[in-house]
């Protein structure tokens, strides 16, 4: 059991790091203009990412919204998939047609990537019907930010998803801004959670940071949906360090709470988790250098890739 | 040949395609222990079960969300809604999801989804139950719009929409249900895209869809009397565009009268008449006319109402005036 545990803990904290770099590299390609249009960085929230996958099996369904990055790298897909469809290449994991908010991986089972701000979520309902349809024994995870809760698609697709019992988790990533509005502006009621209340689902709310915690709390929902085809909302309590896309200047919260959520790193706690199963500085560089180079490696690619020409274009309208 | 009711073609069109293939199942307000709410859908509860014919609350975002998500993952669903008066609720999810998946997603993902119902005007229904938006949904790549007029075109066209792969609006005549018309007798579909003369001519082209077929066939046997051999043609799937059939029939009569129950300005008639304007040019005797609705919001009162639609009178005047004959 310790030794699982420990291996688990490797793999979560490599996924953490591998994104959080997979980020930070983005950023600066952005800044080099490699990277066009909204960037929405997942930096701060790896913890979720991880700790969603490791609560579920490779079959279940992810859908999130545009801050869908670091979601899709812990789900499976490869940091050179997710670099080129930055930079708009072929070889991207939507062929370079989604760029940054449209990242999808069929063979990984992550569907999207999605720009219209809880829009998605009635498209996870359905994933949901499907799979309960056909009785194969799938999860749905949908996740969501704290601005999607206002969102009538939210509340259609929570009433539906509790009217037929579907099997899904309903995964509110509060990082406590909707691009510069903080929650206090945003909601009358700040609990996302207290929206499982109006449509008898069961909830749960916690900090996301702790990689482990976030992957037992969110077990229990995916046991929940999976065994007793019954949904719930999770309000994972979490914290994006950079501003809502490369474009926000965060002009509407002070260093001083960044800082102070900086401390609470999920990186830093993983790191203090693997101390205690003799996991040390020098391991922890080892790791480091590994993902240095995988992300050195994904930038090289995209770079030296090519992007698909606007003929192509009609073929993608229909499938014939 | 049997002879059917439009809405019972569209059944029929349903049911086969149930008993055809698993993964089809219909969602909808009332379609199921209710019958439908134009008892297109009678019956189906009982013949499949509540796991394929399923009552949705009044939530047309949600529902129609559901379908594109399913249909993502296989699925054929077919979602209905009561009138497509109400699908500007859920016209996000048609138009910003289920016509962009396949190129959001490079190709990975198609969502072979059939929104289907009632479209345009029945009586004294007023502004908000009463308008023809198959316009807003054929402007968007990656949609299909189909509008059959007769029960043979029904049925045929519904099985070739819930087999095609990409999104289909279905959209069909409030006013139609109750007509009666002869089908093929056995399986048979009419395929997406292709468009039919409903009645040879020589003299004028009436282009005309859903509604204004009868209006047009109803026009051009005024006409007939008065010596005049109109052509009426019905293009069946309004996108994509049999332009070819189009090209074909102006060229030969010289001359387009094109019926269109809906608002005027930037409705599928203009699109037409462009099309027309470009390939016709040099063959028109006169510029393509139009009759729509009045560009306004349909009104309550029963003769207001029936005075700004087109008829088959104003339809026979206009074929007149494109020949030059008053």
């Amino acid at each position: 059991m310790q030794a699982q545990e420990k291996l688990n803990l490797l793999k979560y904290y490599r996924q953490m790091l591998g994104i959080r770099r997979l980020e930070e590299a983005a950023a600066k390609a952005y800044s080099q203009q490699k990277i066009g249009g909204f960037l929405h960085l997942y930096i701060g929230q790896e913890a979720i990412a991880a700790g969603a996958v490791g609560a579920t099996e490779h079959g279940d369904y992810f859908l999130t919204s545009y801050r869908d990055h670091g979601l899709a790298y812990a789900k499976g897909t490869s940091a050179r998939a997710c670099m080129a469809e930055l930079f708009g290449k072929e070889t991207g994991c939507s062929k370079g047609l989604g760029g940054s908010m449209h990242f999808f991986d069929k063979p990984n089972n992550f569907l999207g990537g999605w720009g219209i701000v809880g829009a998605h979520m009635p498209l996870a309902v359905g994933t949901a019907f499907a799979s309960k349809y056909r009785g194969d024994g799938r999860v749905t995870l949908c996740f969501y930010g704290d601005g999607a809760v206002s969102q009538g698609a939210a509340h259609e697709a929570m009433s539906l998803a509790s009217l037929w019992k579907l099997p899904i988790v309903f995964i509110c990533e509060n990082n406590m801004y909707s691009m510069g509005t903080p929650l206090s502006r945003t909601m009358s009621v700040e609990d996302a959670s207290q929206k499982a209340l109006a449509y008898g689902l069961e909830r749960d709310r916690f900090e996301g940071n702790d990689v482990l915690l976030v992957r037992d709390r969110l077990a229990v929902a995916v046991k929940r949906a999976r065994e007793e085809s019954r949904p719930s909302v999770i309000e994972i309590r979490c914290y994006r360090y950079r501003g809502h896309s490369m474009s926000d200047p965060g002009l509407y919260r002070t260093k001083d709470e960044v800082e102070e959520y900086k401390r609470k790193d999920c990186l830093l706690i993983a790191e203090r988790h693997l101390a205690g199963y003799g996991i040390g500085p020098e391991d922890l560089k080892a790791i480091d250098d590994e993902v240095k180079n995988e992300i050195e490696d994904a930038v090289t690619f995209a770079d030296e890739s090519g992007h698909l020409p606007a003929e192509r274009l009609p073929d993608f309208n229909y499938v014939d | 040949m049997p002879v059917v009711e439009y809405r019972e073609a569209l059944r029929q069109a349903m049911e086969e395609e149930m008993l055809r293939d698993p993964d089809v199942f219909l969602m909808g307000e009332e379609v199921g222990f209710y019958n439908g709410a134009y008892k297109v859908s009678k019956g189906m509860l009982e013949k499949f079960g509540d796991k394929r014919i399923i009552d949705s609350p009044i939530t047309e975002c949600g529902f129609a969300g559901l379908g594109v998500g399913a249909a993502m993952v296989g699925m054929r669903p077919i979602i209905e809604f009561m009138t497509w008066n109400f699908s500007l609720v859920a016209i996000d999810q048609i138009v910003n999801h289920a016509a962009k998946i396949r190129q959001m997603s490079g190709g990975q993902f198609n969502c072979p989804v059939t929104f289907r119902g009632p479209g345009g005007a029945a009586h004294q229904l007023a502004a908000q139950h009463s308008s023809a938006f198959e316009s807003y949904y054929a402007h968007i790549p990656g949609l299909k719009v189909v509008m059959p007029a007769n029960p043979k075109d029904a049925k045929g066209l519904l099985k070739s929409s819930i087999r095609d792969e990409n999104p289909v609006c279905f959209i069909e005549g409030e006013t139609m249900y109750s007509d009666k018309g002869e089908i093929p007798d056995g399986e048979y579909t009419i395929p997406l895209g292709v468009g039919e003369i409903k009645r040879e001519g020589t003299d004028c082209t009436i282009i005309g869809w859903s509604k204004m077929v009868n209006i047009g066939l109803a026009a051009a046997e005024i006409l007939a009397t008065q010596g005049i051999n109109a052509e009426v043609l019905d293009p069946r799937t309004i996108r994509p565009l049999d332009e070819d059939l189009i090209v074909a029939s102006v060229k030969k009569t010289g001359r387009c009268v094109i019926l269109e129950e809906g608002y005027p300005f930037a409705g599928v008639g203009a699109e037409i008449a462009y099309r027309i304007s470009q390939r016709c040019f040099d063959d028109l005797d006169h510029p393509v006319a139009r009759l729509t609705s009045m560009d306004v919001s349909a009104p309550y009162h029963r003769q207001v109402e029936n005075s700004i639609r087109p008829t088959p009178e104003k339809a026979a005047d206009l074929v007149k005036k494109v020949l030059y004959l008053g």
